[in-house]
């Protein structure tokens, strides 16, 4: 059997608008929301903590928070995009569809992450704006890191939905990969502290945490200090984008928990 | 010409060990109007869901209009619309979006004149920008169909496609379908309201159990599989012990209302003459006599209780 990588440009194109539009339509819960949730998490920790400079890292607490956040809503709603596309599609089993549809499995991936990254750089720019006035403005050091590890690690979380998506048969087991998997790993991976301030233990247990460093690279992007040198990191985080993104491809090829 | 559709020795097993076609030979000609007929589990949605891509194959062949199915499966796809057995949408779209979608997957841009005249064709044109979880149960249905039929595939799979729908909806949806049919696009079509079926479709094949157990032109099948049933009244009802007689005995004698003597004869045999005979040498002339053809949905039960039979 000789299936084309790419076959039907408009039909991926379709893919594509169809799930911003989806995303678009709910645009309270998909972008507002998220925004709200971040920007309250900002003023919680700010006040609770005060005006006080992180250890390790020695920036100010509100310009350390806010490269974290930005980086943990995006990389949520990354995740979230397609993960509920494929199982509300599965659920309501209009999934069918998109099976029937003269489409590859790499214009599918292709759709369904592309849209999964224009929602997370979205919210994620939605929110910078929104959190500017706490910190004021100024050019980030280092801005092609920023874009790097904000497009690598929504692609890889992207991709992450889309295999949970395929692998979930009702909203429960979404749910349960939310839940116990995405958001501890993302609200433990350095977002309101610095992994200096730690326990030795809990240092070396974060270091296994892959999100941690996509969250550090993100905010060496804007303050110029992190816990990690974020060159260390580069070829690690395109290798495991590229990775899921290949498997995301293999498994709907498969037509993995998709088709009896 | 090739076939619409040929499908040889096509089989299915479940993961739970349900097997839904066992070996299948299916050849639905190109431009017919096929009824696809079985009882629940017979096999046609696997069949069907094989064919659309949601289900995958377990062993066998599959052709399309001469080309190998399964090897080609992304023009295939652009060669088929189907109409599944689910209503589902997604519900985030009006039914408008939803056509403009469908089209966009088949790589084909929005045929706005063609989407105009199937939402006014099913009855959907007033209801075109509500949103799908707006629409009822029929109208859903419909969409359906239009789905189906956006991207003007020349072999169109209808799975159920009227349940749910009322009898003047229904009347106009078949006489679209019939244009459609009139024009060369091949229809697949199954149902369990037998009686659209023999009205409609020009060839049928019965499946149970996984296997085709009847495949012919409508009009052979009944011909062929349908019995006559000869009806003799007389002034004095015959008796039951009569019934019995050996020279009855091919023609299934049994009492009707009013004691009137039913008897059935193979169309294909011409046995009316036996038949008629016989009764007339047991009884003599009757007073009256009425011949009723068997019609599909009597064939249809008597085929599949056979097989269930044998099984």
């Amino acid at each position: 059997m000789n299936i084309p990588l790419l076959s039907n440009p408009r039909g991926l194109w379709t893919l594509f608008v169809r799930e911003m539009h989806r995303f678009m339509k709910v645009k309270m819960q998909t972008l507002v929301a998220p925004v709200l949730t971040a920007t309250l998490y900002l003023l919680i920790f700010r006040y609770a903590i005060g005006n006080r400079t992180v250890p390790g890292v020695g920036v100010d607490v509100v310009a350390f928070l806010i490269p974290g956040l930005v980086m943990m809503t995006m990389l949520q709603n990354a995740f979230a995009n397609t993960s509920s596309s494929i199982i509300t599609g599965k659920v309501m089993h209009v999934h069918i569809y998109l099976l029937m549809a003269p489409l590859t499995a790499l214009e599918v991936v292709l759709a369904f992450l592309a849209a999964a990254l224009v929602r997370a750089l979205l919210v994620g720019l939605v929110l910078l704006l929104a959190l500017i006035p706490f910190a004021g403005l100024s050019m980030p050091p280092h801005p092609w890191l920023i874009l790097y590890y904000g497009v690598c690690g929504s692609l890889i979380l992207a991709a992450l939905g889309f295999v949970g998506g395929m692998w979930a048969d009702k909203f429960d087991d979404m749910a349960l990969i939310n839940n116990f998997v995405i958001l501890p790993l993302t609200l433990l991976s350095g977002v309101f502290f610095s992994s200096s301030q730690l326990p030795s233990l809990w240092q070396t247990i974060n270091g296994y945490n892959p999100f941690f460093y996509l969250i550090d690279g993100f905010r060496y992007g804007f303050l110029g200090a992190g816990d990690t040198d974020p060159m260390q990191g580069i070829v690690a985080t395109g290798l495991a984008a590229l990775a899921s993104a290949l498997l995301c491809w293999r498994l709907w090829a498969m037509g993995w928990n998709m088709k009896e | 010409m090739s076939a619409a559709l040929h499908v040889a020795g096509l089989t299915k097993v479940y993961g739970n060990g349900k097997k839904a076609l066992a070996g299948l030979e299916l050849e639905v000609p190109t431009g017919s109007f096929f009824a696809l007929l079985g009882p629940n589990g017979a096999g046609k949605s696997t069949l069907i869901n094989i064919l659309a891509d949601t289900v995958r194959e377990g062993g066998g062949e599959a052709r399309l209009f001469g080309r190998d199915l399964f090897a080609e499966r992304l023009w295939s796809k652009r060669q088929m619309g189907v109409v599944p057995q689910e209503v589902a949408f997604d519900p985030f779209f009006s039914a408008r979006e939803l056509l403009h979608t469908a089209c966009g997957y088949h790589g084909l841009r929005p045929d706005r004149a063609w989407i105009d005249e199937l939402l006014e064709r099913l009855g959907l044109a007033e209801h075109a920008d509500k949103n799908t979880r707006q629409l009822s149960g029929g109208m859903r249905r419909r969409l359906l169909v239009a789905q189906a039929l956006v991207h003007r595939p020349p072999l169109v799979i209808l799975d159920e496609p009227t349940a749910g729908v009322d009898v003047e909806l229904r009347r106009r949806l078949w006489q679209f379908m019939r244009e459609i049919n009139t024009h060369g696009t091949t229809i697949l079509l199954t149902t369990h309201y037998l009686e659209e079926a023999e009205e409609l479709c020009d060839r049928v094949a019965i499946i149970d159990r996984g296997r085709a157990i009847a495949a012919a032109p409508m009009r052979e099948l009944l011909g062929e599989l349908g019995n006559t049933q000869i009806r003799l009244s007389y002034a004095q009802p015959p008796g039951s012990a009569l019934l019995a007689d050996p020279l009855l005995a091919p023609f299934n004698p049994r009492l009707g209302e009013g004691g009137q003597l039913m008897l059935d004869y193979a169309r294909q045999t011409g046995g009316f003459d036996g038949a008629y005979q016989a009764a007339r040498t047991l009884f003599g002339a009757p007073q009256s006599l009425e011949m009723v053809s068997e019609r599909l949905e009597d064939v249809f039960v008597r085929l599949t209780e056979k097989c269930e039979g044998q099984g």
